[in-house]
């Protein structure tokens, strides 16, 4: 029965993009609290050239999209400590030359690519396989967040102050860069290179209001991004759009909705 | 490593030194920090405090001398300028368990010791100066430590609220016995409580108990009638600048390599205006 579910490509679209968005909504709260939105950005967009690069080398897609987009990550690290240009200049060259060099690679490969549904995300893509590898990518990429949510917590709070209590703010950036790295690879085809750092921050953004502790923002923000991606989806199916844009809208609607609401709503939640 | 601290010695720097990018960041420091004491580090910006505490911590390793650290040391640490963005909603009682997990009543407990155990509820963001200062406090010493660095603690508290504060921590100091790494721009306040003051410029440049330096006539026609002022704002001014590439700016004008450069032990002709 569960397969004759899977069977129908827009089921298979809403678990794989539920499943995206629980692990989505709690490493998106930690971008917004680092201040790190460009850099997911910058991340992502390199996925369009993990893409071109494992279809020219015949490589699994999700594997190279990951490998390109920890080695950005990586480069960024390096170029940092050289100090010659600010990050934010960094990442705008890292983050459009990415692109672009992907596109290049992608024309001159000669490989016929659906590159609106590498852009924009693509519903009929989702394959059984895809949902697998979310739920698996996605249980590993969760518990290894719980396990180094303490530390990763505390050097958000104050980098200085875990340190010298003890903790490696250094060792935990670099394992929450390749935790993104992983979800880019794996939401690519749901939402697409382009909108993935959206399903990221919107997310957490909106769960902000209704949210006392971090966790709770984690939690809420991972409810909204499923909320966000089955309305999207939903939306989609009924206006025939790309998916990836549809979830965005979803989201952003959601987010409009919170602030909306008069703050004194979610303030006696919050005396609970 | 241990034999050689003694039983009250919790960190002992001797002869460190940090050099970074072909300069040294601080150099020929030597200090130790023992079981209920007081140590205040000042100096002017840039004169390797924050280095200086790093050493301590252990966040940085010397690249010359040694800093030993009684095994296990415990160390509480109040960060300067701890801007919470606010984006992350924090209450009191979840900042309490940044680094490690606490009890309810624990958490109450050290709340009510830095008196802030009514805003256990409140978010971070919303706290006074004061308020958040005895909030880190708590949470710096619900962890029990044996070192507490502190790194301006007083830094965006009106001059009641400081005081009440320096009182604070020499309560904390009494009550718990831990060590008290003090960092401060400001001495006149920090005097009463502190037991070693170590004024650094680069190097430690003189340092003694606050007894001590008080009791010299320098002292007392600099700083005597500035600490009755309670306003009064504390400049300390060199008789020496160390210059970016380590050579040494005498103040008369001569520029000399920085091992030409003597430190007098004593006298140090340092105009504290």
């Amino acid at each position: 029965m569960i397969t004759a579910m899977f069977d129908d490509f827009f089921t298979r679209a809403l678990v794989a993009g539920i499943g995206l968005a629980f692990v989505a909504g709690p490493l998106g709260c930690f971008i917004v609290w680092r201040r790190m939105s460009y850099f997911g950005d910058t991340m992502a967009h390199s996925a369009l050239l993990g893409v071109a690069l494992s279809l020219v080398l015949d490589i699994n897609v999700t594997l190279g999209v990951f490998i390109i987009a920890a080695a950005v990550a990586g480069a960024l690290l390096l170029l940092q400590r050289r100090n010659t240009l600010s990050t934010d200049a960094l990442l705008g060259i890292l983050s459009h030359s990415a692109l672009a060099i992907g596109l290049v690679v992608a024309f001159l490969s000669g490989i016929r690519v659906d590159l609106m549904g590498f852009l924009f995300g693509d519903i009929l893509a989702v394959s059984v396989i895809d949902i697998v590898v979310i739920y698996l990518g996605g249980a590993v990429i969760l518990g290894v967040l719980l396990a180094m949510w303490r530390p990763l917590l505390a050097a958000t709070v104050n980098a200085e102050l875990a340190e010298a209590e003890g903790m490696r703010p250094d060792v935990t950036r670099v394992v929450f860069m390749l935790l993104l790295a992983s979800v880019i690879a794996i939401a690519m085809k749901i939402v697409g290179v382009l909108l993935i750092t959206a399903l990221l921050i919107i997310p957490a953004a909106t769960a902000r209001r209704i949210s006392v502790t971090p966790e709770q923002m984690a939690i809420a923000s991972a409810f909204a991004g499923a909320l966000a991606v089955t309305g999207g989806l939903f939306g989609s199916l009924r206006f025939d759009t790309p998916s990836g844009p549809s979830i965005v809208v979803a989201a952003l609607a959601l987010f409009l909705i919170s602030v909306a609401l008069p703050a004194r709503l979610w303030r006696k939640k919050q005396e609970v | 490593m241990d034999a050689r601290l003694s039983e009250q010695v919790l960190v002992d720097v001797a002869g460190a030194g940090v050099r970074r990018d072909g300069r040294w960041l601080v150099e020929g420091v030597d200090l130790s920090i023992r079981r209920g004491e007081i140590v205040t580090m000042i100096g002017p910006n840039g004169s390797g405090k924050s280095t200086t505490a790093k050493l301590v911590t252990g966040v940085l390793k010397p690249s010359v001398g040694s800093v030993t650290r009684k095994s296990g040391l415990r160390i509480g640490y109040v960060p300067q300028k701890l801007a919470i963005d606010w984006t992350m909603p924090l209450t009191v009682q979840r900042l309490m368990s940044l680094t490690g997990q606490y009890g309810k009543d624990e958490i109450a407990t050290a709340l009510a010791a830095t008196g802030v155990a009514h805003l256990a509820q409140a978010e971070v963001q919303h706290l006074s100066g004061g308020e958040f200062q005895r909030a880190l406090l708590a949470r710096a010493m619900i962890r029990k430590p044996d070192l507490l660095v502190l790194d301006e603690p007083v830094q965006g508290v009106d001059f009641s609220g400081e005081v009440a504060l320096y009182d604070l921590i020499g309560k904390i100091r009494d009550e718990t016995r831990c060590g008290i790494l003090l960092i401060s721009h400001d001495l006149h306040v920090v005097m009463a409580a502190t037991d070693t003051v170590i004024c650094l410029n680069g190097h430690v440049c003189c340092r003694g108990t606050p007894e001590s330096v008080a009791r010299s006539p320098e002292y007392l026609s600099l700083f005597g009638a500035r600490a009755a002022n309670a306003l009064a704002v504390y400049q300390h001014h060199h008789d020496h600048t160390h210059l970016p590439d380590g050579r040494v700016l005498e103040s008369d004008g001569r520029i000399v390599e920085a091992h030409e450069h003597v430190h007098e032990p004593e006298g140090h002709d340092h105009r504290h205006v």
